[in-house]
């Protein structure tokens, strides 16, 4: 106690208390303030268990502050400020298994294994969300595919999405290894949360452009396309003509040789 | 049981094989007193029938790969009927309403409803649809193989160097064909596949945006593109494809089919079967593998699921948009180009970046592909006729120009997938347009000089092999105890593929200066086509003659050559 007593007169004494004060104001704030959703639910021992979580598995990355951390290259960062990026976000790149990020590479990639809890998730999030506000995650019924009118929401991934994730949500390549990846498979909260937070090189769908009912007519449509069958049978993975020519010259052309060989062989 | 045709100094070679006499059909119909002899009673059709009927085909699997395109192309024609019958070529807009959950309620054109409606509604639609668009890629990738057996092989020299050309124009007439078709349904990938040729006839200089205004009816798209493209493609290609196919296929009859050397086979004589009945029973059946080889896979395996992309629309695009595979390497040659080309002067846009790949490639291939007959028999002064094909290695500077040739199509085709191969191997596509680019200018002479060294080691085998006989693997050893290696003697069929060919030289064109030290007119001319001849036979190597086989033998005393291990080779 003797040391901290003797610096109260210290020059930087005053900076920390009106930071501390600052801090102190911002969260009661964002305590306080009307939030969408579910965001009341976040109590502080939530927040304290996502902060915890955090610090032990993102803050080697992202700070320890989520305020992000410099390589000391260029604009390289290990990892990109997460104030305000909100709890969809988080779920997003949690929920995908792309946070916490394993390899360094051109993209974080989508990975099948998730290796926190949904609730875990969950206090991470909050623990985002409470330094400062950001896009919620969805309700249930926003991305309720069964709500949302298909064809409507076909028409709008063709001229917001497709260009990058294919007419048929097979993923298409982007620059310098960069790509969109496949939509199949995703869950209709993930869909949601991405257009919503505009994960690396895709860009933030705001409400502003695509409003909550246009989002939940793509996720309708995304999920209608791959839920049925194919009419045409197999569909060579939904890539077009790369692939309907590499199938016609190796294993059509190859039935059709053998064939021919075949018969040729059978001598009169 | 084989025949041939024509009786010329070779069948006397021949006299002890049984000849089926086969009579006349026209006689034997007129026999049967049947519907045959009423139709030639009044066509007098018997004479050209029974002579088609008496051809002889030679027997060998490649040359069922014409008519694989044939009969892929005969499978278009049937399937393509049946689609009109429901197919509204219009631009006009109407609301979808049929049973595609996903597209209800969208607007679009009618010739984008009516593919829907085809594929959804008419009963067994969506599967002519597929066979239509599946045999149509077949017949490409037939006549593409096709047309490299006969390039390989030599079978475009004289008298066929018009059988040649004709299949160029038949080549270029179905990729022409193919694209009107895709472009027919007026779904996203078809508008911009419509779209890209807009804007490749817009670089045309000068006169492009007034041939673009002409071709459209207008701006773009305006309604008259499908109505146009539909005339194309159902009447218009179609009519020029059966006509020059018919004189493809007459051509083919009248001189008669090459064959593969072999004993017995000349240049004048035909070895096969009769075209009545075994000839015609095999292609008849084979007409009906090739039908059943692709209505299973037109079953099994969809192709162009136009649902999936949606009505046409100026803006949006897809991911992976890419034209059938035939049109696939002017679409690499555009993603190859470097943007620089694109020049601006006075107010002028010259888009060389676009105009070399689209306008100047796609004539330039077939024209190459159509004169090089003309080029060959040019430089090698070759001015005979040939009925005996070669095999590959015994032509080795074609065959190497061939694949330097593949290698450069290839290059251009596989750039067009760039972002298929990106995403599929992880790679960055930026890297690969640069390796596609180093490997147009790099991959082609190596490719070259490989495929040249291949075929001349493989020569040189066949002389080894020859004057030599066949390595036995059986290792003798002589009283003194050196070791050797016993070598079999070839059958005499088997030499004879080996020695057939005739021996080529380069040209030897004289002195370009007359004896009074004047130049002779076209002396620059001489010495360029000496010089390429020199490059054509330069390093040929010749069949083994009857002298030094006799040399060979005469060497070994007449026994089965031994081959010492010590000491070496002789
Ligand atoms: C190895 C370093 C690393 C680790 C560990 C890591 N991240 Fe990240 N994170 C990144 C990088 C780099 C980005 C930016 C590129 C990207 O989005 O992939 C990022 C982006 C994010 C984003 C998106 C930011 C935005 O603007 O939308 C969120 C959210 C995120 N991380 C959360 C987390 C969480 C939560 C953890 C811990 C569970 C975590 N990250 C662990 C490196 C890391
Ligand atoms: C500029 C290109 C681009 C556009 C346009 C775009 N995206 Fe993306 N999208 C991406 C990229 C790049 C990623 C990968 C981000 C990552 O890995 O973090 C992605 C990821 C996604 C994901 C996550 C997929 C997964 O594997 O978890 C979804 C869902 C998604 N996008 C939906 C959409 C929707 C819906 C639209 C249209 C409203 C859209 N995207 C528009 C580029 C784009
Ligand atoms: C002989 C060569 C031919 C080729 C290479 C060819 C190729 C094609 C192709 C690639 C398509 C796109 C089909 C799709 O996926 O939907 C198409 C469509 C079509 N073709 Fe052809 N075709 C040929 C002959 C014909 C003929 C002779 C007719 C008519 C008599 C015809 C009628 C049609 C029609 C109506 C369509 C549009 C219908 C639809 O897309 O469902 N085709 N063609």
């Amino acid at each position: 106690m003797n040391a901290l007593a003797a610096r109260r007169r210290h020059p930087a004494a005053i900076a920390i208390l009106i930071m501390l004060g600052l801090i102190l104001t911002g969260a009661l704030y964002a305590a306080v303030a009307p939030r969408p959703a579910d965001a009341g639910t976040a109590s502080a021992d939530t927040v304290e268990m996502g902060r915890g979580l955090f610090l032990a598995n993102c803050a080697s990355c992202h700070g320890t502050n989520a305020e992000g951390l410099k390589l000391g290259d260029g604009d390289r960062v290990a990892g990109p400020t997460l104030v305000g990026v909100g709890k969809a976000a988080v779920d997003f790149q949690m929920g995908t298994g792309r946070m916490p990020m394993t390899v360094p590479g051109v993209q974080a990639p989508r990975m099948d294994e998730i290796k926190f809890t949904e609730k875990e998730i969950s206090a991470i999030g909050d623990y985002i969300a409470s330094l400062a506000p950001g896009p919620n995650v969805p309700s249930e019924e926003a991305v309720d595919p069964t709500k949302g009118d298909a064809a409507r929401g076909g028409s709008l991934f063709r001229v917001n999405c497709a260009m990058c994730h294919n007419s048929a949500g097979a993923g298409g390549a982007l620059t310098r290894g960069k790509y969109a990846p496949s939509l199949s498979g995703v869950i209709p909260r993930h869909i949601y949360e991405a257009m919503e937070t505009g994960p690396q090189n895709m860009p933030v769908f705001s409400d502003r452009n695509l409003s909550a009912t246009d989002k939940r007519d793509i996720i309708a449509f995304l999920k209608t396309v791959e839920n049925q069958p194919s009419p045409g049978g197999m569909t060579l993975g939904s890539l077009g003509p790369v692939a309907e020519g590499l199938f016609a010259w190796v294993f059509a052309l190859g039935l059709l040789v053998a064939c021919a060989i075949w018969l040729g062989k059978k001598a009169a | 049981m084989s025949t041939s045709t024509t009786s010329r100094p070779a069948d006397g070679l021949r006299d002890e094989d049984t000849t089926v006499s086969a009579a006349a059909p026209g006689a034997a119909a007129r026999k049967l007193g049947g519907v045959a002899g009423w139709v030639d009673d009044r066509t007098g059709s018997a004479k050209g029938v029974g002579y088609l009927m008496k051809k002889v085909f030679p027997d060998h699997w490649s040359f069922m790969l014409g008519e694989i395109a044939m009969y892929s192309m005969i499978i278009c024609l049937l399937t393509g009927a049946f689609l009109t019958f429901w197919f509204v070529p219009s631009a006009g807009h109407t609301i979808y309403e049929g049973s595609y959950v996903p597209l209800r309620g969208v607007s679009m054109s009618e010739a984008y409803a009516s593919t829907l409606n085809i594929s959804f509604e008419v009963r067994g639609g969506l599967l002519i649809r597929q066979i239509h668009h599946w045999a149509a890629l077949m017949f490409v990738v037939a006549l593409t193989v096709h047309m490299f057996r006969v390039f390989f092989t030599g079978a475009f020299r004289k008298p066929r160097e018009i059988n040649w050309v004709i299949g160029s124009v038949l080549a270029l007439l179905a990729i022409v064909e193919g694209f009107a078709g895709y472009s027919l349904p007026d779904d996203l990938l078809s508008g911009t596949g419509i779209r890209a040729m807009q804007g490749f006839v817009q670089t045309a200089p000068v006169i492009g945006s007034y041939l673009s205004w002409g071709i459209f009816g207008g701006a773009f798209p305006g309604e008259m593109i499908i109505p146009r493209l539909y005339s194309a493609h159902v009447l218009l290609i179609p009519a020029l494809l059966i006509g020059l196919f018919s004189a493809h296929i007459i051509l083919v009859a009248m001189q008669k089919h090459t064959q593969f050397p072999g004993p017995g086979r000349t240049n004048d004589n035909v070895v096969g079967f009769p075209v009545m009945p075994v000839y015609a029973a095999k292609a008849g059946g084979f007409f009906f593998i090739v039908f059943g080889v692709i209505v299973l896979i037109s079953g099994l395996v969809g192709i162009n699921s136009v649902w999936v992309y949606g009505p046409y629309d100026p803006s949006p695009v897809t991911a992976g948009s890419q034209p059938d595979w035939y049109m696939g390497f002017a679409d690499g040659a555009l993603r190859l180009l470097p943007g620089w080309l694109e020049f601006s002067f006075l107010g002028v846009t010259l888009s060389l970046n676009i105009a070399l790949g689209a306008l100047v490639l796609l004539p330039l291939v077939y024209t190459v592909l159509g004169v090089y007959p003309f080029v060959e028999a040019w430089l090698t002064k070759d001015k005979r006729e040939h009925h005996l094909l070669q095999r590959p290695r015994n032509a080795p500077t074609r065959t190497a120009l061939g694949m330097a040739a593949i290698t450069i199509y290839s290059i251009f085709m596989f750039a067009a997938g760039n972002d298929i191969i990106a995403i599929k191997f992880g790679m960055s596509i930026n890297d690969i347009t640069v390796m596609f680019r180093w490997g147009l200018f790099l991959l082609p002479p190596l490719v070259f000089w490989v495929t040249k060294r291949i075929c001349l080691s493989l020569q040189r085998r066949d002389r080894d092999t020859v004057l030599h006989g066949r390595e036995t693997g059986t290792i003798l050893r002589s009283p003194a105890g050196g070791f050797s290696e016993r070598h079999e003697e070839i059958s005499a069929q088997d030499r004879w593929t080996m020695v057939e060919h005739e021996p080529v030289a380069t040209l030897e064109l004289g002195e370009s200066v007359d004896s009074n030290g004047v130049a002779a007119p076209d002396s620059k001319t001489l010495a360029r086509r000496q010089k390429l001849s020199r490059f054509y036979y330069g390093d040929a190597v010749n069949p083994v003659t009857p002298a030094e086989l006799d040399q060979a033998h005469h060497d070994h005393h007449g026994e089965a050559e031994t081959d010492a291990i010590e000491g070496g080779r002789h």
